[in-house]
């Protein structure tokens, strides 16, 4: 079949050179092709047969309403350690983290607008620190986390009484 | 009489200033011993953009170091001058000189300074300009007022750096301008926050942090060609970027152990090591003049507190014990003293130590994030007020103060750049 093709093109390019010449065009040969006799299968009742089909899987993490779309873990003033009201936050991910191999999270630290710009991102690093080490002892991956601050640069409530700082004093979860 | 019309006029010459300026300067103190100096209308000075002698004027005045007089005439360099007249009116010193528009466009700018108590000439500048230049060939003309007579290298030619933000719209921006808050020019703009600016010792350089990747990462930008490059983007926190006086290396913050610790690191991020070994944060190092030793943050004995180290590595050596919170340290250029942040009594306060007797002195209220001027006179500071983050400076005996502010948006973390050539 391929052949047979080459064949035609050879031809006809010959063809196109020759006309050139004032020699009469031959023309190429006819490649025809056959079709293959179908076989029909038997015919067979297939009204009790069922074919199964895979149901859309959601990923977890796209629920609005499900638990990992809490993402932010809360820290006392002061503090560096993962509240209580905080570790249900860190397991959830954890367990997202740890059968999802390959989704990566940042980390991002913060704390309230008092005090230094450097210190005060060395601060929110120790928070982020916090709960890496948390998810790490709930077997998440090195490589699937990396724990940074945002110091007190980019605060979520922008107020400047105790509401506010408390809503600062913050570690979020930012997947990659 | 004369005191009062001296007066009015410094208050026209204040005003005059903040009709245009970027950064508005009030002086709230003024030091004694305060040296008379009479500024003459400079001959033909109304052909270029800017009036020279109006620029010397601001300069001195602001420097607090002196009484500047009106000399109540054109002056030009020329010209005899009767100087036993103006050493009777109180000055000890007079400026004159000429302004001249060259064929090519430029300036001719000529000065002399006359000292009225010894019938002497001080001193003499003779420049051509570009007309943008004027404005700087007057604070080059103070520079060398304030050199004569006090001394001291001056430093209203310098520039300063600062980050301009307004965090609301997501528009952060890296500023520089002259000492006196003229002159803004943008050299870094963006969406995410700036923090830490650091001029390089040669002034072509300034380091800074950017979140711009998500997270604290140290760019060192060239002002001239804009040029960035990355020194240290390292897994965690990159931060607190700090010159050596050499401009080779770069002391920084990194977090990449876990903890946020000190390292060195050559300026085109290579060869990077770690500096200080501690537990716990370890933060803002800064470099004394000699280059061998490093202060820095460190919460090692529980709240935050000033340490000093080699940059070798070693055993750190505690700075200050008075207050739970100091941070920020910066070296002054002679090495003598370090000012730094304490929080005392609720407030954040500027204060400064000599670091030979350990007496320490409160400086000014309501400051974060110091910066030395390069001839080591003066500190520049961030303050709150009015709502909002401005630029204060004060000079290191505390005697003289001045605020500079904008019509709007956020200004802090200053970074006075060094003397220029």
């Amino acid at each position: 079949m391929r052949n047979a093709k080459s064949v035609a093109f050879i031809v006809a390019a010959a063809a196109l050179l020759s006309a050139c010449s004032s020699t009469k065009l031959q023309e190429a040969p006819k490649v025809e092709e056959k079709p293959v006799a179908q076989v029909t299968p038997p015919a067979a009742d297939t009204s009790r047969e069922v074919r199964p089909v895979e149901t859309a899987t959601v990923d977890p993490l796209n629920d609005p309403k499900g638990v990992l779309a809490n993402r932010s873990v809360y820290f006392d003033f002061d503090s560096y350690v993962v509240r209580d009201d905080g570790k249900p936050v860190v397991e959830n991910h954890s367990a997202y983290l740890t059968k999802n191999k390959q989704r990566k999270i940042l980390i991002q630290g913060n704390t309230d607008e008092r005090g230094g710009t450097e210190y005060n991102l060395a601060l929110g690093q120790k928070r982020a620190e916090a709960v890496r080490k948390s998810m790490s002892a709930l077997g998440v991956a090195d490589t699937q986390m990396e724990a940074v601050s945002l110091g007190k640069e980019k605060p979520k409530a922008t107020g400047h009484d105790e509401a506010a700082w408390a809503e600062n004093r913050r570690a979020d979860i930012v997947y990659q | 009489m004369k005191k009062l019309h001296t007066l009015l006029f410094s208050a026209s010459l204040l005003m005059g200033t903040a009709a245009h300026a970027q950064l508005r300067i009030d002086i709230a103190g003024v030091g004694s011993n305060q040296i008379p100096v009479a500024v003459a209308a400079f001959a033909d000075e109304s052909v270029a953009p800017e009036q020279v002698s109006a620029i010397i004027r601001a300069d001195l005045e602001r420097s607090g170091v002196f009484k500047v007089i009106d000399a109540r005439q054109t002056i030009s360099d020329t010209a005899n001058v009767d100087l036993a007249a103006f050493k009777a009116s109180g000055a000890d010193a007079l400026v004159v000189g000429s302004v001249q528009r060259l064929a090519d466009g430029r300036f001719q700018v000529r000065y002399k300074l006359l000292d009225t108590v010894k019938k002497t000439q001080l001193s003499q500048l003779s420049d051509a300009v570009a007309a943008r230049n004027t404005r700087l060939e007057g604070h080059r003309i103070a520079d060398d007022v304030y050199e004569k007579l006090t001394g001291v290298r001056g430093i209203f030619s310098t520039r300063i750096s600062y980050v301009k933000q307004d965090p609301a719209a997501r528009d952060y921006k890296l500023v520089v301008a002259d000492a006196d808050g003229e002159g803004e020019q943008v050299a870094a703009h963006g969406r995410e926050p700036i923090i830490s600016p650091s001029w390089s010792p040669d002034g072509t350089k300034v380091a800074y942090v950017s979140f711009e990747l998500r997270k604290p990462v140290i760019y060192v930008q060239n002002l001239v060609t804009g040029q960035r490059t990355i020194v240290a983007n390292e897994k965690g926190n990159n931060s607190a970027p700090a010159w050596s006086p050499d401009g080779t290396r770069l002391a920084l913050a990194l977090s990449k152990t876990g903890n946020t610790q000190i390292w060195v690191v050559n300026a085109d991020g290579s060869g990077m090591r770690r500096v200080s070994n501690s537990a716990g944060i370890d933060t803002e190092p800064q470099f004394a003049a000699d280059g061998q030793t490093i202060y820095f943050t460190s919460d090692r004995s529980g709240g935050p507190q000033i340490y000093k180290m080699s940059v070798n590595g070693g055993q750190a050596t505690r700075v200050t014990f008075h207050g739970n919170y100091n941070i920020s340290p910066r070296i002054s250029p002679d090495g003598k003293t370090l000012a730094w942040i304490s929080q005392r009594e609720g407030g954040f306060s500027l204060y400064a130590m000599d670091l030979a007797s350990g007496q320490e002195q409160r400086l000014a209220d309501g400051a974060t994030e110091p910066s030395f001027s390069p001839n080591g006179k003066y500190i520049m500071y961030a303050t709150k007020g009015g709502g909002r983050t401005a630029l204060a400076v004060v000079s290191v005996d505390g005697r003289v103060k001045q605020r500079l502010s904008t019509q709007a948006g956020n200004i802090r973390e200053p970074s006075w750049g060094p003397f220029m050539k």
